[in-house]
């Protein structure tokens, strides 16, 4: 440790204007010069490593109204799909799939079940699916990896202390690191809600540009969740935050937190990502997750993403749904179109 | 030898200063060996009443009502120290005795306080925070509604003035008070109160005037936003609100024996502003 | 457009994406059923004195989203009126005055839950008639109509609370005078402040507009209200001017056009008729900077698409501060792009017809007025239905102060957009114009609200929000806009005498 602070104090001065120019020097924290050293460190080498990844002015964001998001909302709910664009958003929700579990209970059986049922939907019915994904705790992965291989289902896992984010940052690091050599393909972060709580955006930045690192060529999914960030002016920041340092997706939510995603959230994240790519050029994927438990909310999520960001982001590539009990409604529901009848839930594998 | 008295000049009362016409006429107002040559205004006076109290109108209607509320009563206090020369020129009207006339003095200087109270009170009065089914704060205000024309009743001659012009400045408002026929000269005393009470120049205009060459001016000027008019006829009414029509003036004919009390007649005055935010964090 | 991703395997989806009908078209057609309005061919009569009349002559009404013809009704002439008038002032004067003012608002309050019950069928009525959306009709127009009648039940016997010091007394006949831009919610907001307050009512509805307005008077039977406390006349223009000028009328409240409303007060001359008038509207819409931009987007769509446009307080001066405008434009350029024009009855429409031929033709003139004046105008890529009146969301940029499209109301889906630099310049570009309904004003900053909405003057004012309407909020316009209030309690004393002071004042 010593060392650093030798290096931290004997940074010479135009190495320091640098620094500061590369955070947007007018943004620095009030606090900067006492955030620990440690801190200090690591916002430093980020900046040096990831010279493209800028901590965004959030400044210059402007405000969410949390009422005209929920109008929006609300009148996006109102659409109606029928027939034949019905189905075919029923079937690529179901091609959007994370499909999730999270337990403490969780085995390798409960996961290679899982995989089952994110490779073939509806046994026998090659229309339909496969998901996109499945999402599980790191020491499931390989079992996971194994279980999907040669098809196009990835291998999703929630890394970095989840569902808190609560631990040390080389051991986020590190099971990140372990995570992808086991065979994920895409890492699903939580960000550091405390930090972001306490004020601290850019540690929260730095994190985030150090955990893209470690994942290497794994997609990284950032969690915001937008249930412990409370106001949508925070969830508008934190989904600057997240891009500006690497994101490939932004998510809402664990599932852990109540309220997990709702349409509203989804809204300010969507805005903030149409803006993000209008600004950049680069487009960020989304994943609501937690609480989209039934095929008519999933439609509704589709519209929104339909009218706030377009057609190029109507695919798995870009769109994900992170949900458990999903699965089965929407290929009930896809059963109901197909055949005009309301199906049983005994017709379906709970799995 | 008898001292030769120093004679007043009846002009009129336009944005704090007193002019005369500037058509230069005057007509002769009052009865037998009271009357006097008054000024007589003309459509540009009215015009010029109307721009100075247009000017003036947003900074009254601004003023603190604290202050609104103050200035009127300071206009009470100098009515009242100035009652007796202004009952002497009540009390050339006919039919009005030196004791009547002192009385109806003391009655403005009162009624003024009366509505010096008024200022920073109606507000609540009319005011409303409105229950809507949403997440919505929402509330109504009155406002004033502008510029008022005040043509003033018959009698009382000094009571009739402050009663028409009162409220619309309690309310925020500006004016131009026409004076009745044979009240030129109280109308003038009156004035010349306002003139040193703290009353910012434009607030109250009073013109002195032949009322049927002036009303269809009243009626039809578009900068204008209502007008009250006093002991009409039918054929006036039909008039007025024909050529009011079209700048949609508000229109108040009081009628006798229906009298709108405070501080409804303040709310005549008044728009009502209602206001929409969300709610939210 | 689409950013390469690098790694695995590419999803199933992501290669068919085209064959989806989701991702490549939008929506399918998901009409309401309009089997439910059981329409037939006899003709639509008058409601007078608690009997369906005939009148002078019929007309049809046609709907305005395929030009093809509804229902045939009746044009009421003079001796309808006079009929009409008489039914109404026996009314007041026998059993709707004798009624206890509880029992008068339980009507209303039966009237409000009759409309809830039969709000499906009113809506589809309504957008049939009127060319609106169904979504609007049945989302807003009826919901908040009922709500209308509901709140002012509770009025009826509360009078003496609206008006210290006073003891209210109704004033008798009172002639209500519709437009044709919101049919039933204009009758609710006239007919509940009337009925509360104890007055009788002679109401007559636009001439595209007559159905749902006659539907209500079927429920105002079905509620048991005395015969002749409400009479229905429908008919023109004619009809209403017979109407506001007839003797046995004492009060006259009228919503539509400004140069009616001024003939309405020409005609009363001398009259001493009470009278309100809701009239036209210029609304200036202000964004500053650090304004929730994406919200306040939205706050546009509503404010200028909402029923076509033919919304006397829409927002159809849009004022965005310098540095946001270009972002703005923008913005709402992309939203308006994913509107969906069409099929009234159609769920997912956004911007249904316009409301009859002669309207359409006033919209195109003042769109050829404002690119012959030099303003640079952009449409809506919607391709419009082929049959009937439409209209393509319309904006104008480029504009100043003195074009048509900015100074006279359009009342359709055209939104004039100017750029202003400072709060000053903004108030004082709103405030330039004859008309004072509404305004809207957007910006993060609570101080500058304040500053902002008070020095606009205009009736209702939208801070953050707009096109927002509610039985308790009162409305109406300053200058030109019109004269009095409608809802809330200051909407109350357009119906009542003050003259009267209550026996408790000293």
């Amino acid at each position: 440790m010593s060392w650093l602070t030798l290096f931290s104090i004997a940074l010479p001065y135009d190495r320091w204007k640098r620094l500061r120019s590369l955070q947007g020097a007018a943004r620095l924290p009030s606090d900067f010069h006492l955030i620990p050293l440690q801190i200090r460190w690591i916002e430093f080498s980020a900046v040096m490593n990831q010279a493209s990844s800028r901590f965004p002015d959030l400044s210059a964001l402007p405000p969410v109204d949390a009422i005209g998001i929920d109008e929006r909302v609300r009148r996006a709910q109102t659409r109606s799909l029928k027939g034949k664009v019905k189905l075919d958003a029923l079937h690529l929700a179901v091609t959007m799939l994370d499909v999730t579990t999270l337990e403490g209970a969780d085995t390798p059986g409960k996961v290679r079940r899982l995989c089952a049922k994110a490779l073939h939907p509806m046994p026998g019915d090659l229309s339909i699916g496969p998901a996109a994904a499945v999402c599980v705790y790191p020491r499931l992965v390989k079992t996971a990896a194994e279980a999907v291989a040669d098809s196009t289902v990835r291998v999703a896992s929630v890394a970095t202390g989840f569902p808190s984010g609560q631990t040390a940052l080389k051991d986020r690091l590190s099971e990140t690191r372990q995570a992808v050599r086991d065979g994920a393909t895409e890492i699903d972060m939580v960000i550091s809600r405390g930090l972001f709580l306490a004020g601290r955006h850019r540690a929260v930045f730095d994190e985030i540009v150090r955990t893209k690192e470690a994942c290497g060529d794994a997609h990284i999914k950032v969690i915001l969740e937008t249930g412990e960030l409370q106001t949508l002016d925070n969830v508008r920041k934190a989904s600057e935050i997240a891009m500006a340092a690497g994101a490939d997706f932004i998510k809402t939510s664990t599932g852990k937190v109540q309220p997990a995603a709702t349409l509203n959230v989804t809204l300010v994240m969507l805005e903030a990502i149409r803006d993000f790519h209008e600004r950049t050029g680069r487009m960020v994927g989304m994943k609501p997750a937690g609480g989209i438990s039934n095929a008519k909310l999933a439609l509704q999520y589709l519209v929104l993403v339909r009218e706030t960001l377009g057609p190029a982001w109507l695919n798995p590539e870009w769109f994900r749904f992170g949900a458990s009990s999903l699965t089965n409604d929407l290929l009930m529901q896809i059963s109901k179109q197909r055949e005009g009848r309301y199906p049983s839930i005994d017709y379906f594998s709970q799995d | 030898m008898n001292r030769i008295s120093v004679r007043k000049t009846h002009k009129l009362y336009i944005g704090g200063d007193f002019p005369r016409s500037e058509s230069g006429r005057t007509f002769r107002d009052g009865e037998a060996e009271h009357a006097i040559e008054a000024s007589r205004a003309s459509r540009k006076d009215l015009r010029n009443a109307v721009v100075a109290a247009r000017k003036a109108q947003p900074g009254w209607a601004a003023a603190p009502p604290f202050l609104r509320s103050q200035i009127l009563y300071r206009a009470a206090e100098m009515v009242e120290s100035r009652a007796e020369s202004i009952a002497a020129s009540l009390a050339t009207a006919p039919g009005t005795s030196e004791k009547s006339a002192l009385a109806e003095t003391h009655a403005t200087a009162d009624l003024l306080v009366h509505y010096a109270g008024w200022c920073d009170k109606y507000q609540s009065i009319f005011s409303s925070v409105n229950p809507v089914s949403g997440p919505f704060f929402n509330f109504s205000v009155p406002e004033p509604v502008g510029v008022v024309g005040l043509v003033a009743p018959a009698a009382p001659g000094l009571l009739g003035l402050a009663t028409a012009l009162a409220p619309a400045l309690a309310g925020g408002n500006t004016a131009i008070l026409l004076a009745a026929p044979g009240h030129a000269a109280t109308a003038l005393a009156f004035a010349e109160a306002l003139a040193t009470s703290d009353l910012p120049g434009g607030v109250a205009n009073i013109l002195t005037g032949l009322r049927d060459e002036l009303l269809p001016h009243f009626a039809s000027h578009m900068d204008i936003d209502s007008l009250i008019v006093h002991n009409t006829t039918r054929d006036q009414r039909v008039a007025i609100q024909t050529a009011a029509a079209d700048s949609l003036k508000r229109l108040t004919f009081p009628e006798p024996g229906r009298d709108t009390p405070p501080p409804y007649d303040i709310l005549n005055l008044q728009e009502i502003k209602t206001t929409w935010h969300p709610v939210a964090s | 457009m689409t950013t390469k991703r690098k790694s695995t395997k590419p999803h199933r989806r992501t290669a068919n994406a085209p064959e989806n009908s989701f991702v490549a078209g939008g929506f399918a057609p998901a009409p309401e059923d309009a089997s439910i309005l059981r329409l037939d061919t006899k003709p639509r009569r008058l409601l007078i004195g608690g009997k369906w009349v005939a009148g002078a002559s019929t007309r049809e009404t046609i709907n305005p989203a395929t030009g093809e013809p509804i229902a045939t009704f009746a044009i009421a002439g003079p001796k309808q009126v006079d009929a009409a008038v008489a039914a109404a002032r026996r009314a007041y004067e026998g059993e709707w005055s004798a009624l206890p003012a509880a029992e008068r608002g339980k009507l209303l309050f039966r009237l409000a839950r009759l409309l809830q019950e039969r709000s499906r069928e009113f809506a589809v009525l309504e957008s049939l008639d009127g060319g609106k959306p169904i979504r609007e009709s049945r989302d807003i127009d009826i919901p908040l109509a009922a709500a209308h009648i509901f709140h002012h039940a509770g009025w009826a016997d509360k009078l003496d609370y609206a008006a210290p010091g006073r003891r209210p007394r109704p004033l008798g006949v009172a002639a209500q005078i519709i437009p044709w831009n919101f049919p039933l919610l204009m009758a609710a907001w006239k007919l509940a402040p009337a009925l509360a307050t104890g007055n009788t009512v002679v109401l007559k509805p636009a001439e595209t507009t007559p159905l749902t307005a006659l539907l209500l008077g079927q429920l105002i039977e079905e509620a048991g209200f005395p015969p002749g406390v409400v009479n229905i006349l429908t008919g023109a223009g004619q009809t209403g001017a017979t109407l506001a000028a007839h003797p046995g009328v004492d009060k006259i409240a009228f919503t539509g056009s400004t140069a009616v409303g001024k003939a309405i007060q020409r005609a009363l001359a001398g009259s001493q008729k009470r009278y309100t008038l809701e009239l036209g509207g210029k609304a200036a819409h202000i964004l500053f900077e650090d304004c929730a931009i994406d919200q306040a987007v939205e706050g546009i769509i509503n404010g200028i698409f909402f029923n076509q446009g033919h919304v006397c307080c829409a927002g159809s001066r849009l004022f965005v501060q310098e540095g946001i405008a270009d972002t703005v434009i923008r913005k709402l350029k992309r939203r308006i792009e994913t509107l969906v024009v069409g099929d009234p009855l159609d769920k997912n429409t956004d911007i249904g017809a316009i409301n009859s031929p002669e309207q359409l033709e006033r919209i195109q003139e003042l769109v050829a007025a404002g690119k012959a004046e030099g303003a640079e105008c952009w449409q809506g890529p919607q391709t419009l239905p082929r049959r009937g009146c439409w209209f393509a969301p319309t904006l104008f940029t480029g504009c100043s102060q003195s074009h048509r499209i900015v100074r006279e109301e359009i009342f359709g889906p055209v939104l004039a957009i100017q750029t202003f630099r400072t709060p000053a310049e903004a108030i004082e570009k709103a405030n330039n114009t004859p008309f004072g309904l509404s305004g809207g004003v957007w910006t993060d900053k609570g101080a500058k609200i304040f500053k902002v909405t008070g020095a606009l003057r205009a009736g209702v004012i939208w801070a953050n929000t707009f096109n927002k309407f509610d039985p308790s909020s009162p409305f109406g316009g300053y200058k030109e806009s019109g004269i009095g209030r409608e809802g809330g309690l200051h909407g109350l004393h357009a119906y009542l005498d003050l003259h009267h002071q209550s026996p408790t004042m000293s």
